[in-house]
């Protein structure tokens, strides 16, 4: 509490300033609300300082970091997606996407923790009664528990409605058990989880044959008696304790590695019809907007990896001498650095842009939600790559961490829907519209 | 317990901005982001312990220009329940004296077991304004504390200051003012709920007039010291780095300052 007019003194602050000037604030038309920039930097001073130390050491051991999950916890980061009746913060879907960003920066594989939480709550979110979310949410918002999202079969990745997992009534009646027999693969997740949103087949005729990739969706046929491709589906909520559910095995993966990714196992796991999310046959459309909502997080995780791998490969830039000079100074480094920075920047608005539509209930959700994860997904994919490049042969070691990032870039254009799929998505709602 | 922590919004010095005035030498503060004093944040962490451990209340006091409410809002979201912002022009190139005045009377009438206070700031690092306060106040002054004890059911307070030995044991009445070190532990990082909360907390802001100071004169006009100019320092002559082995890094050490005559 010195005079003003002191010179200032050379002191070196206690702990790092939550200021990053090296960190550019999104500027935009859509300017962020005051409450988003305050969490977003909060969020930001959390991944550099806990989280971003324990990144490398995160993927060569490709163990689920149960500190960083409780770090989040703890710090309310995980209860952002969920209503604050249920002891959550409430945060819309831009917040949410702020904060998979910022910790995606440091760390792909503990942004993935927050963005696969608010992701397979969001069944419940759309499709449970005010008893479930009561019964369930407290828990999550708390990251006493996690929950996973399970659709994807061995034979049923892109073509979700051709699903194999099945559950049956125990008994006649509306509130008779069910049970559920089949497996799953490829879930984020799953073998931490103490929740599993599962979607099973509850028809009991068999399925049509798919219609053509890309092809409008094909009416049913007048005179068969099967269930319409997107009414055979419905959302239950499997506890891991049930009997009959296993975790089966957890996959070798190229990036994400710190996010075990399982096929988990279902022989004749009983599930009480209260963990039955919406109504019977509504589980394809549940799923359909869950990912209308999801692959806006996966987009964030997508540029905040562009961003991590960015940061990295600007700040190299300056340091590395060749030549006598910073390879900053070359012009081909600068204008990779600055396609990469321009590429970001496009992506990261477009991610706004769509969070903030589809928030507002916009009729075209689906195709914001897959533009902003086709365009982020290939931005980082691209930008992992030249940071790479820009680092030279030490980009390929692990010294650096952008091998690790461009490894964990290629996940965003395969998951939430291969960017192929969304492609189909966007040329649909295009196509439907003549 | 009710305990008053002084803070501080300092430039923050990792912007690389900080500079003076070129007029009257004095801290350009608009020009510069502000950040909570980093001492006055462990000064916080401790009370915030203090209260979780024996209940009570965090309040926040400072003396601060116009734009201190959001820098304030960062250590109420650390978990103080409310604060009090004294400011006013009047109050611009306020010395040590001033602003220990203002503070002793920003705190008259307020109801505490204890007032804390960070060691010294990272802009002006005189470290003498607790001092002043806890002598204008006429409570106890306890010092560098390293660990603090306070038994509210005999309404004293104790105390481990730091000292080049080792440390001392103080004990006095409560209500006292206490200047703490980071040996009380590494501030918290605020949750985000802790941030949503500190929107909504209130934030009192008073102007000189309302603060009762008496017969004292504060302000710029009255300040006892003064900067007269500022240069920076010379830059650093080349260093010359030897990288032998011990022995011989020694050797030739030992040559550089008898060369020189330094030995």
């Amino acid at each position: 509490m010195a005079s003003s007019t002191s010179p200032p003194e050379p002191s070196t602050p206690a702990r790092p300033s939550s200021a990053s000037p090296a960190t550019p604030t999104p500027a935009s038309t859509y300017r962020l609300t005051e409450d988003q920039a305050a969490l977003r930097d909060a969020v930001r001073v959390l991944a550099d300082e806990q989280i971003g130390p324990r990144a490398a050491e995160i993927d060569r051991t490709a163990e689920f970091p149960w500190d960083v999950k409780e770090l989040l916890a703890s710090h309310d980061v995980l209860s952002l997606p969920f209503p604050e009746a249920y002891g959550g913060l409430g945060g819309d879907l831009l917040t949410v996407c702020l904060a998979v960003e910022q910790i995606s920066r440091v760390c792909a594989t503990s942004g993935l923790i927050l963005a696969v939480q608010e992701l397979a709550s969001l069944p419940l979110m759309l499709a449970g009664t005010d008893e479930q979310k009561q019964r369930w949410f407290p828990d999550l918002a708390a990251g006493r528990t996690l929950i996973a999202f399970a659709l994807t079969e061995a034979e049923a990745g892109s073509d979700v409605a051709s699903a194999r997992t099945r559950a049956r009534r125990d008994g006649t009646g509306d509130g008779a058990d069910w049970i559920l027999d089949g497996s799953k693969r490829f879930i984020s997740q799953g073998s931490v989880a103490d929740l599993i949103a599962v979607f099973a087949v509850t028809a009991d005729d068999p399925p049509d044959a798919p219609p053509a990739p890309g092809a409008p969706d094909a009416a049913p046929a007048p005179a068969a008696p099967t269930t319409p491709r997107h009414k055979r589906l419905t959302c239950f909520i499997v506890e891991k304790d049930m009997p009959g559910f296993s975790v089966e095995r957890v996959e070798h993966k190229m990036g994400i590695r710190g996010s075990p990714t399982a096929e988990l196992g279902f022989r004749n796991v009983r599930v009480p019809d209260a963990n039955r999310v919406g109504a019977v046959g509504e589980g394809f459309s549940i799923a359909m907007r869950t990912l209308d909502r999801s692959r806006p997080g996966i987009a964030a995780q997508a540029v905040g990896i562009a961003q991590g791998a960015l940061e990295v490969a600007a700040a190299y830039a300056i340091e590395r001498k060749q030549f006598g000079r910073p390879i900053a100074e070359f012009q081909m480094i600068q204008a990779m650095l600055a396609d990469m920075d321009a590429q970001t920047e496009a992506a990261r608005q477009l991610l706004y842009k769509a969070a903030t539509e589809i928030e507002a209930g916009a009729p075209d959700a689906a195709r914001w939600s897959a533009m902003c994860k086709l365009v982020a997904g290939d931005t980082a994919m691209r930008v992992t790559t030249d940071a790479v490049q820009v680092l030279g042969g030490y980009g390929y070691i692990d010294e650096f961490p952008v091998e690790r990032m461009m490894r964990d870039a290629k996940i965003t254009q395969l998951y939430e829907g291969t960017q192929q799929i969304q492609r189909l998505v966007i040329a649909r709602a295009l196509t439907a519209r003549r | 317990m009710r305990i008053v922590v002084l803070v501080k919004p300092v430039p923050d010095t990792a912007s690389g901005g900080e500079r003076l005035r070129p007029d009257d030498w004095r801290l350009d503060r608009p020009a510069i982001p502000a950040v909570v004093n980093a001492n006055d944040e462990y000064a916080l962490e401790a009370a915030l312990k203090l209260t979780e451990a024996h209940g009570g209340e965090v309040v926040l006091v400072s003396m601060a220009g116009a734009g201190a409410p959001d820098t304030m809002r960062k250590a109420l979201a650390m978990g103080a329940a409310s604060g009090t912002l004294v400011t006013d022009d009047a109050l611009a190139g306020s010395d040590t004296v001033s602003t220990a005045r203002v503070l002793a009377g920003a705190l008259e009438g307020m109801e505490y077991d204890l007032v804390l206070a960070g060691a010294d700031t990272s802009d002006g690092g005189a470290g003498v304004v607790p001092a002043g306060v806890a002598t204008l106040l006429g409570l106890p002054y306890l010092s560098y504390a390293a660990k603090i004890e306070p038994d509210p059911d005999a309404g004293t307070v104790r105390v481990n200051r730091i000292s080049p030995t080792g440390y001392e044991v103080l004990e006095a009445p409560m209500p006292a003012l206490i200047v703490a070190t980071q040996a009380l532990g590494e501030p918290r990082y605020p949750s985000l709920k802790g941030i949503m909360a500190a929107r909504s907390k209130t934030l009192e802001t008073k102007a000189l007039a309302d603060v009762p100071l008496g017969d004292a004169e504060v302000g710029g006009a009255v300040a006892t010291s003064k900067v007269l100019g500022s240069e920076a320092p010379p830059p650093r002559a080349a260093t010359r780095v030897i990288r032998e082995p011990a022995d011989e890094a020694a050797r030739q050490v030992v040559a550089f300052l008898a060369e020189r005559r330094i030995i």
